[in-house]
């Protein structure tokens, strides 16, 4: 597998870091690094050379060179271009016009359309109590609007009845009309996936554009995509007046490079993201987790606000306790499986929460995943008490017997003692470098907001100052870039 | 793989016609930073960067561009290249890695019925993928049938319905909600029953991070393992052509957890060129066994890897 966006600007901030200054060498240096890492983030390529361009000439300056700790400047900068790029704060959709307000959504085959229209019809019923209809113009695909017209039931929204045969343009002028005498305030219109090199559906689409009118033409892409991702926003924009992006499938586990993309080449904002396939599943866009995400620096907002809601106080407060005397024991980490199962599981986990990158790792390497937590879990479950305050004392009678009680192996028994005792390790080193407030911050502990952050869970390089992305010192305040 | 004529032995021009559109962005940018070549009497490693990035953007991914780039920086020593040398490096280059992996789907079990499994992530074209394999094998003459494996999304099943009736075959239903491995049972069944020779299971679409619904693909396999423990006999990963490096971990995940035994990549048809398999076929070495180039039956295609290679640095004829 590729290196990790992280694990590739870790490298290039710890060349970077202990120095007094930095020159325009080395701030190359560091963005062909980062153009790398935005390449293997699928950011676009001619999006990748604007951004690097931007950002060296905002890094190669003056005030950088002067400034006391110039690795976190360029961090800070990469991440400011990229915030920059990618767009002020979610922006909700025009629909406050005169009634009618219609909404037409295009895109390429499967990136979401249909399951969207259905999601932003809920949020504008239920969140700004409009009346909505929503008209599926999808003659292609087989069962597609029958599809529209479940989710429409589904969402507790109505669906224009379908007439068999009627063609696009026809149904979309039909939908107006009875949008318009029924008095709804609000017509979506799900439209067929097309591919932007087929001109007899790009014609189509221009049609009903043109036939309706559209007050947000909104283009659905999938996250997932790569570097078609320019030609996909380039040929759209020229052909339909776009308002605005939404991006789905924010759920899986891509950089989402195609974020960044989009924004650049439509010009247009990123109004809302899709996250999963159920119809709550749409979330406005936030520009600042975005990019840290893009950048591997962790999800780190939503991750305080999952943890705020899945963290069990008490044994958060119990972690910390245990953590400032720096014991870090079995029942520790059969808390972390938890904790983790909780927040979403160790997929989610990682990708959100920065600097985890290396504990990911160790743990892979492990071979912990989602489906194995619940083997580690019952390996410490088959431990006594006295096994889980000190593990050094399992020796091999001991790990057979819990392999038995178990249903592992021993092998798997010495997996899970090498993992712990790897991130015990890691523990001991950041009590010596003195983050163990911060760390305790992040278990829900007394850490006071804006205390620093460990360097050891940190990306190494981006230093205490820069805070936010790092970790969340305390829960859930302060978590931002200072600027 | 045969050598040159191979492209036209297929027999079906219309494929590599529209390949070839497909890719005709490609192929404008390649042609371009290779016609800088030409002028020259050795390879620049100004022009070298620009092919490499060419590469990139047809999402090979850095790494593969950078070994195809290093490839032609060795050619340089050798002598002159001109602009067919380049192009017929990078074609070898693309057509080494993926010609041994080159393999339509065989219906070979025995007993019958020939189980094959469809898996992937949301939107990438499994149901389309598996009337268009049932078309196929119709054409060969083999009784199909089909089993609406996907009880989650919304009118998945009625959507394999339609494509059932189109083409006269039986599709083994539940309700909505009903649970996939029991469905997948009852299909197998029932395809038994009727001396079917292929069974296409669909599923719902997935994302490879959900470890839930992962398992549950590992359950299916586990209730058809059942009927026939070498079924099912392809577990087929259907990969979308416009996804970027995601695709990798996309294979990992479904090839450990679903046994993944092959590849079908859509929607080639566009101007995303799918780059990733070559990286993808480096790294697992899964066979490859059809691209789809459009959503009507008969858009699905052999996969001719020198004709994707060559459609790539936008050779003609
Ligand atoms: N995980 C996840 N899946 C999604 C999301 N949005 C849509 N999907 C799934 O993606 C698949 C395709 O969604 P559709 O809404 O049918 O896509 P479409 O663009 O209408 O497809 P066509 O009409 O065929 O072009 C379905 O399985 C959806 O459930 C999302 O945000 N996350
Ligand atoms: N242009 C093009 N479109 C395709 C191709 N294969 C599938 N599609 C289209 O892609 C969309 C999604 O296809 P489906 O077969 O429904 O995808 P799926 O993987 O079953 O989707 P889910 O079940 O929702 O996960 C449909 O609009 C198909 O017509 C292809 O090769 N080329
Ligand atoms: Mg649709
Ligand atoms: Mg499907």
């Amino acid at each position: 597998m590729f290196e990790s966006l992280s694990d590739r600007l870790n490298a290039v901030f710890d060349k970077l870091r202990g120095r007094g200054a930095l020159s325009e060498l080395e701030v190359r240096a560091a963005m062909r690094e980062v153009r790398i890492a935005l390449l293997e983030a699928d950011v676009a390529l001619p999006v990748v050379r604007s951004f690097i361009d931007r950002a060296t000439e905002r890094a190669v300056g003056a005030e950088v060179l002067k400034s006391v700790t110039p690795g976190q400047q360029v961090v800070k900068i990469v991440h400011d271009t990229l915030v920059e790029t990618l767009g002020a704060e979610a922006a909700d959709l025009a629909v406050d016009v005169p009634p009618p307000a219609i909404v037409m959504m295009v895109g390429l085959q499967g990136s979401g359309k249909t399951t969207t229209t259905a999601k932003l019809a809920k949020h504008l019923a239920e969140k700004r109590r409009k009346k909505v209809l929503m008209a599926s113009l999808d003659v292609n695909r087989p069962a597609a609007q029958q599809q529209l017209a479940i989710l429409g039931e589904q969402a507790k929204v109505a669906t224009l009845p379908i007439i068999p045969g009627q063609q696009p343009t026809d149904i979309a002028r039909r939908a107006r009309e009875a949008a318009r005498l029924q008095g709804f305030d609000v017509l979506l219109l799900d439209t067929a996936g097309r591919l932007h090199v087929d001109e007899q559906l790009m014609a189509e689409m221009e049609a009903v554009a043109a036939a309706t009118a559209p007050h947000e033409v909104l283009l659905v892409v999938d996250a997932l995509t790569g570097q078609d991702a320019v030609n996909v926003a380039a040929s759209f924009t020229g052909r339909v007046p776009l308002t605005g992006v939404i991006l789905t499938r924010m759920d899986g586990d891509a950089r989402g490079g195609a974020a960044l993309s989009m924004r650049e080449v439509t010009g247009k904002p990123i109004k809302f993201v899709g996250t999963g396939e159920k119809l709550d599943a749409l979330e406005p866009f936030h520009p600042e987790r975005a990019a840290g995400r893009i950048l591997g620096m962790g999800d780190v907002v939503s991750l305080v606000e999952r943890a705020a809601e899945t963290l069990d106080a008490a044994e958060a407060e119990r972690m910390a306790a245990k953590l400032a005397k720096g014991g870090f024991d079995m029942t520790d980490l059969l808390a972390q499986f938890r904790q983790m199962k909780r927040m979403g599981g160790l997929g989610v986990l990682a990708s959100l929460l920065p600097g985890l990158g290396k504990a990911q790792a160790a743990m892979k390497q492990a071979g912990v995943d989602d489906r194995t937590i619940g083997r580690m879990e019952a390996i410490i479950l088959s431990m006594t008490p006295k096994e889980r305050a000190r593990p050094e004392i399992l020796n091999a009678r001991r790990k057979i017997r819990i392999a038995k009680g178990s249903g592992t192996t021993v092998q798997e028994v010495n997996r899970l003692l090498k993992m712990h005792a790897d991130m015990a390790t890691a523990m001991k080193r950041l009590k010596k470098m003195g983050g163990m407030k911060a760390l305790a911050g992040l278990f829900g502990g007394g850490a006071e907001a804006g205390a620093a952050p460990p360097p050891g869970l940190l990306p190494p390089g981006l230093p205490p100052g820069l805070g936010g992305p790092g970790l969340p010192p305390g829960l859930p305040g302060n978590i931002r870039f200072k600027r | 793989m045969t050598e040159g004529g191979s492209t036209e032995v297929t027999g079906r021009g219309g494929f590599l016609a529209r390949l070839r559109a497909g890719l005709q962005r490609t192929s404008a940018k390649l042609s371009e930073s290779l016609t800088l070549l030409v002028g020259t009497r050795t390879l620049e490693p100004a022009d070298l960067d620009a092919l490499e990035e060419t590469l990139i953007a047809a999402d090979l991914g850095p790494a593969v561009a950078a070994r195809i780039t290093d490839r032609l920086r060795e050619a340089r020593v050798v002598g002159e290249v001109d602009l067919a040398g380049v192009k017929r490096i990078v074609v070898e280059e693309v057509t080494a890695i993926l010609a041994p992996l080159a393999r339509p789907l065989a219906v070979t079990a025995f007993p019958r019925p020939h189980v094959i499994l469809v898996v992937g992530v949301n939107g990438t074209g499994k149901t389309t993928t598996i009337a268009k394999l049932g078309h196929l094998f119709q054409e060969e003459d083999y009784e199909v049938m089909f089993a609406a494996g996907d009880t989650f999304r919304a009118a998945a099943v009625e959507q394999l319905k339609v494509w059932g009736e189109r083409l006269g075959v039986p599709v083994v239903a539940g309700a909505e909600g009903t649970d996939a491995a029991g469905l997948a049972y009852r299909a197998m069944e029932e395809a038994k029953a009727s001396g079917r020779d292929v069974l296409l299971v669909d599923t719902a679409g997935r994302l490879q991070n959900k470890a839930g619904l992962m398992d549950e693909l590992a359950k299916i396999r586990r209730v058809l393992a059942k009927q026939d423990p070498s079924a099912p006999h392809d577990v087929v990963l259907v990969l979308d052509a416009t996804t970027g490096q995601n695709a990798l971990s996309q294979i990992e995940v479904f090839r450990e957890v679903a046994g993944v035994t092959g590849i079908v990549m859509t929607k080639l048809d566009g101007t995303a060129r799918g780059g990733v398999l070559v990286a993808a076929a480096e790294t697992f070495g899964l066979p490859i066994h059809a691209v789809g180039v459009g959503e009507r039956l008969g858009d699905l295609r052999p996969f001719d890897p020198r004709a994707f290679a060559r459609a790539l640095v936008g050779e003609g004829a």
